[in-house]
């Protein structure tokens, strides 16, 4: 007998209902059929507006591929359910489908609402709720000038930044005397206002549109009930939302005065096989506009509809929110108005650096009942715990938003005091307890736990507190666990860094002796290789260190699938003359080498048995090349554009400023591979926004920008420093690598680095502009080291017979490795396949 | 039991395989991977075959040599797996192995048998 279960829409509530019943094992009880009425999967509503980085709407997706198939779900999108027939127990969608079903699970959500005020429906006006309506507000926004936001609410400023983006003069209209009237008060809602307008965005505050009817100049006029009046091209309605309960009525099913479907502690409606959760659900009278309760929502249905599993319940959820609008920090904890009886409050108004903090205690001065937050909200994950926790507050609240002038840090609060049962991600529903078995079990950095419990990767403003969490923990476990390099040494490699660096000591033999065990391996081979070559800079093949290299250091060369190498030269900054090309193309046509231009704007040349790489080589250096580091976790490339010698928006000559920084950092060791661009021009044709370190040029100097990401996880660089001259360029690049290579953990890219760096940015910034620790002196005379004692490697291999020597495929023939085939493709070589070589080989063996 | 006597195959001098590195043999066709472990002032040889089972490339000779949980093992230069150099077993999948020789120094010359 089957069991029919069907979800009506298909949203981030709907679609964590089948992640969680997904996840209990138990979803193959039922037969289960998901409704959606947009025309795609469940997609990252939360985020909707970082649909326009991309402007792709496969980077919201949250179905993982084959979700859907591997768990048995029918999922239909592009069509809606129009009718519950509940005494039959069907359900008729609108393109005729008709199902019967055990059990239902609303998830429709709700709907933007818009005021009736006459022309509300004219052209060009629009809602901010799908990916249709960005794009749509997209295509208009092409053709505008202006654009308002009606709504000063958290969702109308976020529609607002999305204007600001697209080029428009964009202004926002609010009905309210203030913004975000729900979550902030007077002090913080004018100090918010003044902050967006600063930013360029015109605030209309205590404006009652009566009618919206043809402009002068442009698309609409509307008018106001004060008799004022605003031109626009384009209007986005965010005023407030409206849950989507007509299904709720149409089957005759309990609903709220106001809307809403009625539902208990179990999200079960009037109905009991009609569960609703989300946001079309109302549970103690209320809707809850905001994700986490709506996950809430989801684990308590999946927890009644499956018999004996441990019952969560859906008992209220916390409304406390920290975001980024435009910019601007914002938090609203609990009771921020100080609505509760009695309640006392204090608040910190800094007009200077336009911060406003304010919290709301209870009448005996012992709990936090509330708290706003804007221009700055590093204290929001601890004052969240101090309401949620009831922890008791020290003897004067205030300490906890008043700035510590003597540098020590004020009432902050240590996680000690936090109960395992303390909620740390309210958006995932993680406690402080799930953390820290997650820490104990292996997981001992911010990307790990985050993959491992889900806790910071909703709205993410619980981060900081997830870290301290982390850190707490790992220190009482004494570290040693998680930390150590291998089991080798009982070290970190910022230990291990230093120990080399202070005991002078310059091989592995010497320091395995001191300071390990065993006969090393692998991991920290390579990895102490690396610091040697940092602090001493000697030869990577020398007697000592060779055998420490990874293969692709060892012979100089990147190993492809068969056992054969890649050859990269280094092109600094992507300049070549016609004669160095020519040289490229004969080296290899005169050894048949695949060739291809690399992603780093230069070109690779593949297929090179190990003992033609220092005949390879000797003919390019004799050309004038040198060894590009393709190989080594070392500086890989400085991207260039043309700039400012032949384009015409150039500013700077970014080729001649790609060329000498890759030049004085070629050849630098360091814990994962570096990549560096220069752009001419905020155009930013080189990408330098990807890049470890990415200069842009101004008018004025550079702009330098750190810690960028392609590859697996992408990450945007952060503007670091404005307007340098290229001296001070320098100094900061020299102290931004030393620093890197001497904290950061072994093949931890500087984005991942950044990520984890307790204090982020700012601390980074003191360190190596305000010199916080009086390093900068110690790291750019290592930086200078390195400079000095550069050495193309491959030109030294070359010059050495025994070092040639080992490049010979066997160790008592000449013979070549037989194993390797190449066949032909495109007019080059490629190797063969499986099915090709044995062919081949074959064929070879027959002749 | 019969007894088959073991022929030694001469391959190369000592110093031609550096202390802690490989070097690929070829005998018979065959071709061999030759460690040199150094601790202590004592050289171990060990030999296994040199095509790895992972990437089907000849390159095990080409890997990084160590020692996990006491085991001395040398780790594919391609995806890395380690193989324990005495036994040719995969510490990370049982079902792959690596054949292994005989090997020994005789008067400071590499001698094997296949
Ligand atoms: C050749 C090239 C692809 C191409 O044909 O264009 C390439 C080839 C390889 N990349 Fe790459 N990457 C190449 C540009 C890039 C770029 C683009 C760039 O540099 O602008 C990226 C993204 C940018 C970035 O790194 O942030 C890139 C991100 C990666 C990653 C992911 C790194 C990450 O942080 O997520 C890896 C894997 C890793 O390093 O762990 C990788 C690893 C590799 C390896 C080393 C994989 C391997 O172990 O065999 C490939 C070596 C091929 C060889 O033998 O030369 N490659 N790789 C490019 C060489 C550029 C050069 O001139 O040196
Ligand atoms: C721009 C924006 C920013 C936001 N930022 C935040 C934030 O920072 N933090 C936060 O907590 N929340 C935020 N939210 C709110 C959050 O997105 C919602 O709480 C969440 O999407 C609610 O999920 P849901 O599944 O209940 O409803 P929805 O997301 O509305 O999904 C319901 C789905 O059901 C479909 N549907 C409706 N009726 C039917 C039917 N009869 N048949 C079939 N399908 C149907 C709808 O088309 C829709 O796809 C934001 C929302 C927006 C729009
Ligand atoms: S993207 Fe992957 S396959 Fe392509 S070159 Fe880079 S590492 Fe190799
Ligand atoms: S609280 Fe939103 S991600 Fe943790």
């Amino acid at each position: 007998m089957s069991n029919q279960l069907i979800v009506i829409g298909n949203g981030p509530v709907g679609h964590k209902f089948l992640e969680s019943l997904v996840a209990s094992g138990q979803a193959d009880q039922f037969e289960i059929t998901v409704f959606g009425e947009e025309p795609r999967h469940a997609y990252d509503r939360v985020h909707l507006t970082a649909w326009f980085e991309s402007r792709e709407a496969a980077s919201l997706n949250m179905v993982p591929d084959g979700f859907y198939q591997a768990n048995s779900i029918r999922c239909i999108s592009g069509d809606k359910i129009i009718s519950i027939d509940r005494e039959h127990k069907r359900v008729t969608s609108e393109q005729g489908e008709e199902l019967s079903y055990d059990k239902i699970i609303l998830a429709t959500g709700s709907f933007p609402f818009v005021p009736p005020v006459p022309g509300h429906d004219r052209e060009n006006t629009f809602v901010y709720r799908t990916i249709e309506d960005l794009e749509a507000i997209t295509a208009a926004a092409a053709n505008s000038r202006v654009g308002t936001v009606v709504g000063g609410g958290l969702l109308g400023l976020e529609a607002a930044k999305a204007l600001k983006e697209l080029d428009l003069k964009t202004h926002v209209v609010e009905f309210a005397p203030r913004l975000m009237m729900v979550q902030v008060d007077d002090g913080g809602g004018s100090l918010l206002r003044g902050k967006i307008e600063d930013l360029g965005v015109s605030v209309h505050t205590g404006k009652n549109t009566q009618n919206i009817g043809d402009g002068d100049e442009c698309f609409h006029k509307m008018s106001f009930a004060d008799d004022s009046e605003l031109e626009t091209d384009l209007i986005v309605f965010s005023a407030g939302i409206r849950p989507r309960d007509e299904l709720g009525k149409q089957c005759g099913l309990e609903m709220g005065e106001r809307g809403g479907i009625v539902i208990n502690d179990h999200c079960q409606t009037s109905d009991e096989a009609i569960y609703a959760i989300g946001e079309v659900a109302l549970w103690g009278g209320r809707i809850y506009g905001l994700i986490a309760p709506g996950n809430a929502m989801a684990q308590a249905a999946v927890d009644h509809l499956l018999p004996g599993a441990t019952a969560s319940e859906f008992t209220g959820a916390d409304m406390s929110t920290k975001l980024k609008l435009m910019g601007v920090d914002v938090a609203s904890i609990g009771d921020a108005h100080g609505n509760s009886e009695g309640a006392l409050s204090y608040s910190y108004v800094n007009e200077a650096d336009e911060i406003y903090k304010k919290i709301v205690v209870s009448p005996d001065k012992k709990h936090l009942l509330g708290a706003v937050l804007v221009g700055e909200a590093n204290d929001y994950g601890t004052l969240l715990q101090f309401a949620l926790n009831k922890i008791e507050l020290p003897e004067n609240p205030e300490s906890l938003i008043l700035p510590a002038l003597d540098g020590v840090s004020a009432g902050g609060l240590g996680v000690d005091m936090l109960p395992d049962s303390a909620q740390i991600c309210s958006c995932n529903n993680i406690s402080k307890g799930t953390l820290v078995e997650a820490v104990q079990s292996g997981c001992c950095n911010i990307g790990d736990l985050k993959t491992a419990t889900n806790a910071a990767t909703g709205c993410g403003g619980c981060t900081a507190l997830v870290t301290q969490i982390m850190n707490a923990e790992m220190e009482k476990l004494g570290m040693e666990v998680n930390t150590d390099l291998c089991e080798h040494f009982p070290y970190t490699r910022q230990d291990i860094y230093n120990l080399v660096r202070v005991e002078k000591i310059h091989s592995f033999e010497q320091l395995i002796e001191q300071h390990g065990s065993g006969h090393g391996c692998d991991i920290c081979k390579p990895t102490i290789a690396s610091i040697l070559a940092t602090c001493w800079n000697d030869h990577i093949l020398d007697d000592q260190h060779h055998v420490l290299q990874d293969t692709n250091d060892y012979f100089m060369a990147n190993m492809q699938k068969d056992g054969t190498y890649s050859v990269v030269p280094r092109v600094a900054g992507g300049e070549i003359t016609p004669d160095k090309l020519i040289v490229l193309g004969q080296v290899a046509k005169k050894y048949d080498l695949y060739t291809k231009i690399t992603g780093g704007q230069r070109v690779d040349l593949f297929g090179a048995r190990a003992e033609t790489l220092p005949l390879i080589w000797r003919e390019l250096i004799d050309a004038g090349f040198e060894s590009g580091h393709a190989y080594g976790k070392a500086l890989r490339t400085v991207k260039s554009c043309v700039g400012s010698s032949w384009c015409r928006y150039g500013v700077q000559d970014s080729v001649g400023a790609a060329i000498n920084i890759e030049n004085r950092y070629r050849g630098l060791r360091s814990p994962h591979k570096l990549k560096m661009a220069v752009s001419g021009c905020t155009r930013e044709c080189a990408e330098a926004q990807c890049k470890d370190v990415g200069i842009i040029a101004t008018e004025n100097g550079f702009n330098m920008y750190v810690c960028g990401n392609g590859g697996m996880k992408p990450r945007h660089a952060d503007l670091f420093a404005t307007d340098l001259d290229y001296d001070t360029l320098i100094k900061y690049i020299d102290r931004f690598f030393m620093f890197y290579i001497r904290t950061a953990d072994r093949l931890q890219r500087t984005s991942v680095w950044m990520e984890n760096m307790e204090g982020g940015l700012d601390y980074l910034k003191s360190i190596i502009i305000d010199d916080k620790l009086g390093l900068c002196e110690e790291l750019e005379a290592e930086m200078a080291h390195i400079v000095d004692t550069y050495q193309c490697e491959w030109k030294t291999t070359i010059e050495d017979p025994e070092k040639v020597q080992r490049f010979n495929h066997f160790v008592n023939s000449s013979n070549a490795d037989s194993n390797v085939v190449f066949v032909r493709e495109r007019q080059q070589i490629r190797p063969a396949n499986e099915v090709e070589r044995k062919d081949l080989i074959n064929l070879k063996e027959i002749a | 039991m019969s007894h088959t006597e073991t022929h030694w195959q001469d391959i190369c001098h000592l110093d031609a395989i550096v202390p802690n590195a490989g070097r690929c043999a070829l005998v018979k066709g065959e071709q061999i991977a030759i460690f040199r472990v150094k601790k202590n002032g004592n050289d171990a040889l060990y030999a296994v075959h040199n095509h790895d089972p992972f990437s089907q490339a000849n390159v095990i000779s080409r890997g990084i040599v160590g020692s996990i949980d006491g085991k001395i093992v040398v780790a594919s230069p391609i995806y890395k797996q380690h193989f324990c150099l005495k036994t040719g077993s995969c510490l990370e999948d049982d079902t792959a192995q690596l054949k292994t020789y005989p090997v020994r120094i005789e008067n400071n010359r590499v001698q094997l048998s296949a």
